[in-house]
C-alpha cells in the first residue's frame, strides 16, 4: 500500500505536469489498505483477479509489475494493452488478471465464468477468483446478475465492496436505500463480512477469513469496507462535493497513516523502516518510468487494425 | 431421413459436445427441459455436467461465457429469444467484442439467437438483431438460411476463436426440412448463389432467402431470371460474390427482415454503390421490415416484414427502370 500510494502520487504529478500521460488518471488513495488486503491473499499464477478502478494496491499485492502500470498510462506499444486501452483498463487474462471494461459490475460474472470453466475442466482445486466494486457499482444490474449467478453456482468468488461514500459525486443517500450494503450478501445467499476500510489490520483479518472460506468450499464471499476516497473520481476532479465533516470523520482517516501507527505500536516496523521502504519504492518507480518512457509509442501504420483473431474473417484484409 | 432446421441445430450441438470436451451449453431452461424450442432436447442426459440451466440473467450469462472462454472453454449460449440478448448487449459488444483486440486473448463463444418473426409472436419475441451486432467490431454474425447451413455453420462457429452471433430463424425451425445434412461446403464468410439469373440480383439471408426464391419463381413466369444470393454470414460480408452477381445483372435489390434504418441491406447498397457504380443499370434498392415495432396479429405481421409480394413488386420496379 505504501508503494501504491507512491505510484499514484507519481501518476498524479505526471498528469498535472501534462504531456506524458494520455487520458485520465484514476487513483485509489484512501483505499489502499482495503485493496491490498485482498491482493495479498491471492496467489499469482493460481487465482484469478479482476481489479477495478481503485485497486493499484491490490494489483501490486497480487504481483502486477509496475511496468505494466506505467506502460499502460503512457500508452506505449510494449505494455499489455499496446496503446489500445489505457490506465486502469489493463490486465493479462491468461495470467489470471482480467482487464476491466468501464461498465461497472460486468466483471463479476466474468470472474465467475473463469471459475466455472475450471470446475468444468476439473482444474478448480482450491483456487479462488476475486473482483472489486464500489458503492455506486453495486447499483448496476450486471452486479446483481453476477452475484446471483455466482451464488447459484456456489463458486469460490470473493467480491470486495469499497463503500467510499461517493460514486463520482453522488452520495450513498442517492445510491441505495438499505442501511448497509452488507445486507445484500444475505439476499444473494452469500457470506458477508464487514471490515473497517481505513484499518489495514481489520482489512487483512476480514479478507483472510473470506478468502479461506471461499477456498474451502464456502461459496461466494462479499466483503464490505467503508472509507472515504481521498481525492476526486479522477485527477481532473477536485471532489468539492465532499463535505468537510466527512473529511474529518473516522471515514476520512488516511489508511496509510493508520497502518504506520499500528506497525510502530506493535513493534513490527519503525518509522525509519517505513522511510526505507519509501526510498526503495522511489527507486522502483523511477526505474519503471524511465524504461517505459524510452519505449516506442504505438504506430498507426504498423497497427493491425483487426478485432478478430481469425484474420481471414477480418473485412478489408487482402491476405 | 428427414431433418428440420431446428433438429439440425440440435444435432450440431450434439456433435460439438461429442467432439470437444471444452464445449458446454448454457442457457435458460436448456437442461432437463430441453429448451423453449427443444433445441437442446436430451443433451443434458447424453452429456451429464455439460448442459446448464442459467438464471434469467442475460448479462451475467454472457459474462460467464467470456470468463469461461478466457480459461479455454468453448461455451455455446442459448438466448431464449434473440430479443432478450439486448439485456446482455453490454457484455456482448463491450466485453466479448473487445476482448481479443484489447488483450490478445481470443474469445471463442457462440451465442445462439432464436431470431425473426413468426405469426402471433409480437414486438418482443420476433426481433432480428444481426444489423445491430454487425455494427460492432469483434463479432462474427452468421445467418443460416438452410438446414445444411444451420448444422455446418453452427459447428464452424464453435470452432472459431472469436465470438459468433448465430442468428437462427424461428420461422424456419419446423417447416424447413432436408433429407440429409450434406457435407461441409462453404466456410463462414462465403456467400452462395442460391439461384442463378441474369436480369436482376436479390441479395438476402436467413428466412428472407425463401421469400426471395419464391419471388424469383413467380417472376420467371413473366420471363425474368432473377439471381438470388444467400449471404450466409452478414459479417464478414462476401462483397466479391455480391459484386460479381451485380456485374452479371446490373440491378440490385437487398432484402432483410431487420428494421429499415441502416443495417445489413444499407451496407450492401453502400458497398455496391461505392465499388460498382459503373456496373449498375438502375439505382440499387433495399427492402426491410416497416419502421415500427413488430406487430402481434398475423394480419399486421405479414405486412410488416418483406413478403413474396413486396419483393416481387420491388424487383419489377427495379426491372422497369
Amino acid at each position: 500500500m505504501q508503494l501504491s500510494r507512491q505510484v499514484e502520487e507519481k501518476l498524479g504529478s505526471l498528469y498535472r505536469s501534462g504531456g506524458r500521460i494520455v487520458g485520465g488518471v484514476y487513483l485509489g488513495k484512501g483505499q489502499e489498505a482495503f485493496s491490498a488486503a485482498l491482493g495479498v491473499q491471492l496467489v499469482e499464477g493460481k487465482d484469478v483477479y479482476g481489479p477495478l478502478i481503485r485497486d493499484q494496491a491490490g494489483r501490486i499485492a497480487f504481483g502486477e509489475p509496475l511496468l505494466d502500470c506505467f506502460r499502460t498510462y503512457l500508452g506505449t506499444a510494449t505494455g499489455p494493452m499496446r496503446g489500445r486501452d489505457g490506465n486502469i483498463h489493463r490486465g493479462r487474462p491468461k495470467e489470471g488478471m482480467l482487464a476491466m471494461i468501464s461498465h461497472l459490475g460486468a466483471l463479476v460474472s466474468v470472474v465467475t465464468g473463469v471459475l466455472f470453466a475450471r470446475r468444468l475442466r476439473g482444474s478448480l482445486g482450491d483456487t479462488v477468483g476475486a473482483t472489486s466494486i464500489g458503492d455506486g457499482g453495486t447499483s448496476t444490474g450486471a452486479f446483481h446478475e453476477g452475484m446471483n449467478l455466482a451464488a447459484v453456482e456456489k463458486l469460490p468468488l470473493i467480491v470486495s465492496v469499497a463503500n467510499n461514500q461517493f460514486a463520482y459525486s453522488t452520495p450513498n443517500s442517492r445510491q441505495f436505500a438499505c442501511e448497509d450494503l452488507l445486507l445484500r450478501a444475505e439476499g444473494y445467499g452469500v457470506q458477508g463480512w464487514s471490515v473497517t476500510g481505513t484499518d489495514l489490520a481489520s482489512c487483512l483479518k476480514g479478507f483472510r477469513a473470506a478468502v479461506a472460506a471461499a477456498r474451502s468450499g464456502g461459496g461466494p464471499q462479499m466483503v464490505v469496507g467503508r472509507m472515504l476516497r481521498l481525492g476526486g473520481h479522477g485527477e481532473h476532479d477536485d471532489a468539492s462535493y465532499v463535505p468537510e465533516e466527512a473529511r474529518f470523520s473516522h471515514l476520512g482517516q488516511d489508511c496509510l497513516m493508520v497502518a504506520e501507527k499500528t506497525l510502530a505500536a506493535r513493534g513490527l516496523a519503525s518509522a525509519e523502516v517505513v522511510r526505507g521502504w519509501e526510498q526503495e519504492g522511489r527507486k522502483l518507480i523511477d526505474a519503471a518510468i524511465a524504461q517505459a518512457g524510452r519505449e516506442p509509442l504505438p504506430d498507426p501504420y504498423r497497427e493491425r487494425w483487426d478485432a478478430l483473431s481469425t484474420s481471414h474473417l477480418v473485412e478489408g484484409r487482402s491476405e | 431421413m428427414s431433418l428440420t432446421y431446428l433438429e439440425a441445430i440440435r444435432e450440431a450441438q450434439y456433435e460439438a459436445l461429442r467432439q470437444n470436451p471444452d464445449v458446454f451449453l448454457y442457457g435458460q431452461d436448456i437442461g432437463a427441459f430441453g429448451g423453449a424450442f427443444k433445441a437442446t432436447k436430451g443433451l443434458a442426459r447424453e452429456f451429464p455436467g455439460r448442459v446448464f440451466d442459467a438464471p434469467i440473467s442475460e448479462d451475467a450469462m454472457v459474462g460467464l461465457a467470456v470468463g469461461a472462454a478466457i480459461e479455454g472453454a468453448r461455451p455455446i449460449l442459448e438466448m431464449q429469444f434473440a430479443d432478450f440478448s439486448s439485456v446482455g448487449f453490454n457484455q456482448i459488444v463491450n466485453q466479448a467484442g473487445t476482448q481479443y483486440w484489447r488483450t490478445d486473448v481470443p474469445c471463442p463463444i457462440t451465442i445462439r439467437l432464436p431470431s425473426g418473426g413468426t405469426p402471433g409472436s409480437g414486438p418482443f419475441h420476433s426481433q432480428s438483431m444481426e444489423s445491430i451486432y454487425a455494427h460492432y467490431p469483434g463479432l462474427v454474425i452468421v445467418t443460416p438460411a438452410t438446414v445444411e447451413d444451420a448444422y455446418w455453420m453452427l459447428l464452424d462457429s464453435v470452432e472459431l476463436n472469436d465470438p459468433v452471433m448465430f442468428c437462427e430463424h424461428k420461422f424456419l425451425y419446423y417447416h424447413l426440412k432436408a433429407d440429409s445434412l450434406g457435407e461441409r461446403s462453404l466456410p463462414i464468410g462465403k456467400a452462395r448463389i442460391a439461384r442463378p439469373g441474369r436480369h436482376a440480383t436479390v441479395v438476402t439471408y436467413s428466412a428472407m432467402l425463401h421469400e426471395a426464391l419464391k419471388s424469383a419463381e413467380e417472376l420467371q413466369l413473366d420471363g425474368y431470371q432473377i439471381e438470388v444470393v444467400d449471404l450466409r454470414s452478414v459479417k464478414p460480408m462476401d462483397t466479391d460474390t455480391i459484386l460479381a452477381s451485380v456485374a452479371r445483372t446490373g440491378r440490385l435489390l437487398a432484402v432483410g427482415e431487420s428494421f429499415p434504418w441502416g443495417g445489413v441491406t444499407a451496407e450492401i447498397v453502400a458497398r455496391v454503390s461505392a465499388e460498382a457504380f459503373h456496373l449498375l443499370d438502375a439505382p440499387p434498392m433495399r427492402l426491410n421490415s416497416k419502421d415500427t415495432p413488430i406487430p402481434y396479429h398475423p394480419n399486421l405481421w405479414k405486412s410488416h416484414r418483406p413478403t413474396v409480394t413486396t419483393i416481387s413488386d420491388a424487383v419489377r420496379r427495379l426491372l422497369r427502370y
